[in-house]
């Protein structure tokens, strides 16, 4: 009996492994354990067997059961997976062919630059504020120390209003109104639209600028060339060289233009820094008395630096736009070189 | 303001390359905008005399000159100068030579007649821009000598951009002097002695407005040769310090200005009727001035007139009519002091900006007046001679500059600099630029020289101090700050957030000019209040924009005239109006959408967007807040949308936030673009508004869907039904679709099919179908008889 059980076996097992689908391992199945089954019949003989044999023989028997499940198992999901890849094989598609919406918009350059500066600030510790752009001429001009008649007036040209109102030409007006309505100390930076009665290759007749304004005890020039230094540093994300040179605005005294080597040539002199290796980035300077007195502030107690830096000019100078005159055409060419 | 190198050396000269003078300048606040040679480099062109002239055989404007060069033979040159004449020196172009237009000279034949080079004018060596005939090199030039020699050539021209507080330094002495204070190198000025009368001839003089002019001073020379040619060396500087020469007289004065800073006036003695009268203008008084406008004098602006009535715009323009001419015998000097604040802004006002009115306007030393005019005196007598009168020299004391005394004290300086500094070397700083220090208590007191006006608080000697010791000096330090939280509201959203929404949904910002086009702006808002601009730029920048729609459409039309078909932008700004006298500048958002809904592509089908789309994405927004269902749109007209496909969204307390629609057709016929073009405008500060949220418990309780499907009238608007539908529902209604709409075939052709989906869930239990059913008849009950919706079966 045990011989014909293997020979029974190793046949079944033969024609396993060369069924070629799940139909016929289900009549193999059946063949061997179907009711009318090889193995199901022996297992029904056992009991006619005398009772000294019938642990042995039924070992036998459970043993070919269960080499068969585990081979008949094991072709089932040979079978099946290989009729799943031969279905997925199907189902494959031009994966190089363009996705579905994958399109999205753009922020303008400027808008860009000034999320940059306002985090850079603001991580330094500087709060955002904001003031009108109609101003009147005491905020734009008189408290800045900026008489009627003052030849500075000249280097603004200004628009007005017919009532005597005017757009202002620079964030500076936002630096009195927060003084006129804050305790000290405080450090703002006050971004914004400013505007000039100039039109030409390098100028347009609006512009974004950014104020800056730290006020408090002991502020020294020396720590506005601490921070214009730094924040220069982390803007352009490299080693600069910075130089400080003397300079006038009625609001500041002693006042500082600042320059930088250039980065487009690394200060050896190209066309954007017209051959002399530096660039003009921001004017700065220690806040003059005089727009103390007007704004409220403790002269002697407190003292304060402020600077004003050209968003353009950053723009510019960071992703390598050669023409001011772009910002404000938004030509989508152009606009969605950003994002 | 340019200035020789030369000259400037002539007076100091410290051991530095023309490059690091400049940089001296630049790092002192004098910053040099750019150096210049004097000249081109004029190889091979040679003084050379005229020594025979002949006409030409064969054209009357051409003769035939033999030049000596210098050389054993003349050389024969063919000339068309009117002014060429017999023994003249003038500058030959040899062959070879390159002239600055890029012309090489050559041996040539002139209608016949050999050429050997060319006898030049100032413009072809490129020393003047307009000149007429041959350059005259004068009487003591040597025939051969190279050009560069003859007229010093070997120059550079310093451009000094110079700022409004430094007048001072707008002057050859003025620099010397201050780059004197930062090299400590003297100063070696020309000798300028006082000029002894020869005559007793004196104008007289009345100084009426005093403290517009605080000093006058005035001086006769009688029997002056108009005819006299400015000479060369000082033809030469006046070019190079940007002046040209106009008459012997005048081109002194400039000269003197150049040199030591004091502009000067000389008046045609004989043109003066009785005196002099330095006043204010009155009412209607005109004066012809000096290039030949004819000026309506302002009330109040300074004067210099006479009996008869103006003669000079004091300090900015002298008139026409008593201006020196070529036959002047006697004139009239004048080396006054201005007050700033007379001169400041009329020139503008006037629209003349003149050498003169620069300088006073910036201030002009007022100790200057007596030196100029003696300098001036000294040069006129060498060049156009003439007997000098004595000076007269009216002075108002009260009215001068006054030289303030400054207390400085030491800790304040160190503290603003944020620096030590010893007092020693305060001290030096302060004496190299001409201040008197005296040792006081803390500090100094401190006196600065007259030509220092600009100095009198204690700040203004900081920035001396910090500009001489150099700004490079001083070390760079961070300011110590509180550690300080800064309150930020959770109910205010960050502006970023609502901007990056429209760019992830493909949304382009642009930034547009806040003055648009009056027209365009009429037609986009006829209603609102246009704020116009007293001064333009231009008529296309004329008013303040009321709306962001004006400047996004023109950004439309400027893309779709470059073939971008699909065009969706926005505006993030401010729009400008007026309440009550007072200007409101509203914060807005703004968007456009033109062309198709999607991106083309392989697999989308193009549709163009329209309504809903912008309507999707102004939900979006909303839907920012965290309670976007409490938004409510409301049909509502405006004059640029077109007037069935326009709302006005309404906030959760039903204030009004904005605006969306489908461009008007008529609107969009006469910008010239498409239909279907779609914005929206909202207050972008509302759009921050941001709800906290308050979470709810979740039920663990099973979730029914059920669908219900009504017809009603074609122009019902869904939303009350989608109200009464969720109010019949009560609260076991979660959520509420509008998932299918439906007319055509199968439906009553006045009638539209809507199927909605109701999500039902209650908090507490679980819902039975007899609940369920209940909530559904409910439902369509109140359909029914508020809407007389039909079930569809």
């Amino acid at each position: 009996m045990a011989l014909e059980l293997d020979s029974v076996l190793e046949q079944v097992m033969g024609e396993l492994a060369d069924a070629k689908d799940l139909t016929s391992l289900e009549a193999l199945r059946v063949k061997l354990l179907g009711k009318k089954g090889v193995l199901t019949a022996q297992l029904q003989q056992l009991g006619k067997l005398p009772p000294e044999q019938r642990p042995a023989a039924g070992q036998q028997i459970n043993q070919a059961k269960k080499k068969f499940q585990d081979a008949l198992e094991g072709r089932r999901s040979q079978l099946e997976s290989s009729a799943l890849e031969q279905k997925l094989a199907a189902q494959g598609l031009d994966v190089t062919l363009p996705g579905r919406n994958g399109q999205t918009g753009g922020l303008h350059p400027i808008t860009r630059t000034l999320r940059r500066l306002e985090s850079l600030f603001t991580h330094m510790g500087f709060k955002v504020a904001d003031g009108p752009e109609i101003e009147d001429d005491f905020h734009n001009f008189e408290a800045l120390n900026i008489p009627p008649d003052h030849p500075a007036r000249a280097m603004h040209d200004t628009f007005y209003l017919p009532d005597g109102h005017l757009l202002r030409t620079h964030t500076s007006p936002v630096q009195v109104r927060f003084m006129q309505t804050h305790e000290p100390p405080f450090q703002i930076i006050a971004p914004g639209r400013v505007y000039r009665c100039d039109s030409d290759v390098t100028h347009t007749p609006m512009f974004h600028q950014i104020e800056g304004l730290v006020v408090g005890e002991d502020v020294s020039f020396a720590q506005l060339k601490g921070v214009i230094i730094d924040f220069l540093e982390k803007f352009f994300e490299s080693e600069l060289k910075v130089r400080f040179r003397p300079s006038f605005f009625p609001f500041t005294e002693p006042s500082a233009e600042v320059d930088i080597s250039c980065v487009m040539c690394s200060g050896k002199g190209c066309r954007i820094c017209s051959r002399t290796g530096w660039l003009e980035v921001l004017g700065c300077g220690m806040v003059h008395p005089n727009v103390f007195r007007h704004c409220g502030i403790d002269g002697d107690k407190y003292s304060a630096f402020a600077f004003g830096l050209g968003v353009e000019r950053l723009t510019m100078l960071r992703y390598g736009v050669d023409d001011l005159r772009l910002f404000f055409e938004n030509d989508l060419q152009f606009l969605k070189q950003f994002k | 303001m340019k200035i020789s190198e030369q000259w400037l050396r002539q007076w100091v000269s410290p051991k530095m390359t023309t490059q690091e003078l400049a940089d001296c300048l630049t790092m002192a606040g004098l910053e040099v905008g750019g150096i210049e040679p004097a000249a081109p480099s004029l190889d091979k062109v040679v003084v050379g005399r005229i020594g025979a002239i002949e006409p030409h055989p064969d054209a009357d404007r051409l003769r035939v000159c033999e030049v000596d060069v210098g050389q054993a033979a003349p050389l024969q040159i063919v000339c068309g100068a009117s002014n060429a004449r017999l023994h003249m020196l003038a500058p030959v172009a040899m062959v070879g030579a390159m002239l600055p237009n890029g012309a090489r000279i050559g041996k040539t034949k002139l209608r016949g007649v050999t050429s050997v080079g060319m006898l030049c004018a100032a413009t072809e060596l490129g020393l003047e821009e307009h000149s007429s005939g041959l350059m005259d090199l004068g009487a003591h030039a040597k025939p051969g000598m190279s050009i560069r020699t003859c007229l010093k050539l070997d120059d550079n021209i310093i451009d000094v951009d110079l700022t409004p507080n430094r007048g001072d330094c707008l002057s050859i002495a003025g620099v010397a002097r201050e780059l004197s204070a930062l090299t400590q190198v003297r100063v070696k000025p020309p000798k300028m002695p006082v000029v002894i009368a020869s005559i007793r001839l004196k104008q007289k003089i009345v100084v009426k407005a005093k403290q517009a002019c605080p000093r006058y001073v005035g001086r006769v020379i009688q029997g002056v040769d108009s005819q006299a040619v400015t000479p060369l060396w000082m033809q030469e500087r006046l070019r190079r310090g940007g002046q040209r020469c106009i008459h012997p007289v005048v081109d002194v004065l400039n000269y003197v200005m150049l040199e030591i800073g004091q502009p000067m006036h000389a008046f045609d003695l004989a043109k003066i009727k009785g005196g002099i009268v330095v006043r204010h203008a009155k009412a209607a008084e005109h004066l012809t001035l000096l290039d030949g406008s004819e000026t309506k004098l302002n009330t109040g602006a300074l004067l210099i007139a006479d009996d008869n009535g103006p003669l000079a715009l004091a300090g900015i323009m002298g008139g026409s009519d008593s201006a020196v001419n070529e036959h002047s015998k006697d004139i009239f000097l004048e080396s006054a002091h201005f007050a700033p604040q007379a001169i400041a802004g009329r020139a503008r006002e006037m629209g003349l900006q003149t050498e003169s009115s620069y300088r006073f306007e910036r201030g002009v030393d007022a100790a200057l007046q007596a030196l100029a005019i003696e300098r001036a005196t000294q040069l006129l007598l060498e060049i156009v001679g003439g007997n000098a009168g004595p000076v007269s020299d009216i002075r108002d004391r009260p009215s001068l500059p006054k030289r303030s005394v400054i207390k400085l004290n030491h800790n304040h300086v160190q503290r603003v600099l944020g620096i030590e500094l010893s007092a020693k070397t305060i001290k030096q700083l302060l004496t190299r630029l001409g201040m008197g220090v005296v040792k006081s208590a803390n500090g100094w007191r401190v006196t600065s020289p007259s030509h220092r006006f600009d100095i009198s608080r204690p700040c203004d000697l900081i920035e001396e101090i910090a500009r001489v010791h150099g700004y490079s000096e001083i070390p760079s330090a961070l300011p110590r700050t509180a550690m300080e939280i800064q309150p930020q509201s959770e109910t205010k959203m960050e502006s970023s957030r609502i901007i990056n929404l429209l760019v992830d949904r493909d949304y382009q910002e642009v930034i547009t000019y806040s003055f648009v086009d009056r027209e365009l702006e009429s037609l986009i808002e006829p209603q609102a209040e246009q704020l116009a601009l007293a001064n333009p730029i231009s008529h296309d920048m004329a008013v303040m924009r009321s709306t962001l729609w004006t400047g996004l459409l023109q950004a439309l039309s400027y893309n779709l005239n470059r073939q971008h078909r699909r065009v969706r932008l926005f505006e993030a700004g401010r729009v400008f109006s007026r309440h009550n006298g007072k200007y409101l500048e509203g914060q807005m958002i703004a968007g456009l959408i033109s062309g198709s809904r999607r991106v083309e592509q392989w697999s989308v089908e193009d549709i163009k967007a329209d309504f809903y789309d912008i309507k999707g994405d102004v939900e979006a927004l909303i839907g920012l807040s965290g309670a976007g269902s409490q938004y409510s749109f409301s049909a509502a007209p405006h004059p640029a949308l077109h007037p069935g496909q326009s709302v006005s969204i309404l906030d959760p307390l039903g204030a009004n936030i904005g605006k969306l629609g489908c461009l008007h057709p008529n609107l969009a016929e006469k910008l010239d673009l498409p239909l279907g073009v779609c914005l929206f405008e909202l207050d972008f500060e509302a759009l921050q508004w941001r709800h906290i949220p308050s979470a709810r418990p979740l039920s663990r309780f099973p979730v029914i869907r059920r669908d219900l499907s009504v017809t009603v009238e074609q122009g019902l608007a869904v939303q009350p039904l989608l109200d009464a539908a969720t109010q019949a529902a009560g609260a076991v209604l979660t959520k509420l679709e509008l998932f299918d709409l439906y007319q055509g075939k199968g439906i009553d052709s006045k009638r539209k099919s809507l199927t909605f989906g109701l999500t039902l869930q209650d908090s507490s239990r679980t819902l039975r179908d007899e609940d369920v059913d209940a909530v559904m008849d409910t439902v369509l009950a109140a359909l029914q008889t508020k809407f007389g919706a039909q079930l569809r079966e």
